[in-house]
């Protein structure tokens, strides 16, 4: 029984780190800041979610052992990834760093502009 | 909802030393006491009975796991096809939430669902400007899943 949690736990750790790469390489492949952020701030909390989970739970099973730390960085992690993504790209448009030149529509510059002309 | 709560904490903590026993357990007993005593007298109150509040919480931190495992599959997908062929954009969302923690949460929630990140949010707090990876395709189904998360968080602070 335990031998078996503990195969579940590897999985979900190599799962996580699965995630971390694959958001890793969305920072490199996305064309523009603001979908370089969709895959930063998504795939990093994601799998640092799980891959702190699993320590948890690793360490609940083994040793008997429950850290509350962990739990807390996970709640932390959760909390603070998408205003922390939010900030960045906030700082990068009002910095006017420019969308793809594939974007669709820009709801917020017709905003600033007439801001601008008031 | 939190007068509610220090109201049945105050009655455990009554249940224990009317028990003269200061355990957990007795406090635990004392506390289903107290939520009894409160959901028998949930009509003075002016707001509900605060454990559906309780259950409205959990279901909305649920519906939060749901939709950031949703939108990692999401962004795998895109990131990993070998031609990108997504339209991003920014779109405008109006929002009817008025007290700054909802429309906080509500933020947090969209940032973590499927290919939404929220920008900028204007200064009369009624509408929020959100950047999508993928606009035709998702603009649509988003604004359901918007409605769902708007009503959740209503939910909670009703």
């Amino acid at each position: 029984m335990k031998e078996n949690l503990e195969i579940i736990f590897a999985a979900v750790i190599v799962l996580g780190a699965f995630v971390n790469l694959v958001g890793a390489i969305g920072v490199i492949r996305l064309p523009d800041i603001y979908t370089r952020n969709h895959a930063a701030s998504k795939g990093a909390t994601l799998g640092t979610l799980l891959i702190l989970t699993a320590a948890f739970l690793f360490f609940w099973v083994e040793d008997g052992h429950m850290n509350a730390r962990l739990v807390l960085g996970i709640i932390f992690v959760f909390v603070t990834a998408p205003v922390a993504g939010h900030l960045i790209s906030r700082a990068a448009y009002n910095s006017g760093v420019p969308l793809w030149e594939k974007s669709g529509q820009d709801a917020l510059k017709a905003k600033k502009q007439k801001a601008q002309s008031k | 909802m939190a007068l509610q709560l220090l109201l049945n904490i105050f009655l455990a903590f009554t249940w224990m030393f009317l028990g003269n026993s200061f355990t957990v357990g007795s406090l635990f007993g004392g506390y289903l006491a107290g939520l009894l005593m409160i959901f028998m007298m949930r009509r003075f109150f002016p707001q509900r009975f605060y454990l559906l509040n309780v259950i409205a919480a959990i279901k909305l931190v649920l519906l939060f796991i749901k939709e950031l495992i949703l939108s990692n599959i999401e962004i795998f997908k895109i990131i990993l096809r070998p031609k990108l062929d997504m339209t991003p954009g920014i779109f405008a969302l109006p929002t009817d939430l008025e007290k700054d923690w909802e429309i906080t949460m509500l933020a947090n929630l969209i940032t973590l669902t499927p290919g939404t990140l929220v920008l900028d949010i204007s200064d009369d707090r009624k509408t929020l400007y959100i950047h999508a990876m993928d606009l035709q395709s998702v603009e649509e189904s988003i604004e359901g899943i918007k409605n769902s998360f708007e009503k959740a968080i209503k939910e909670v602070s009703r």
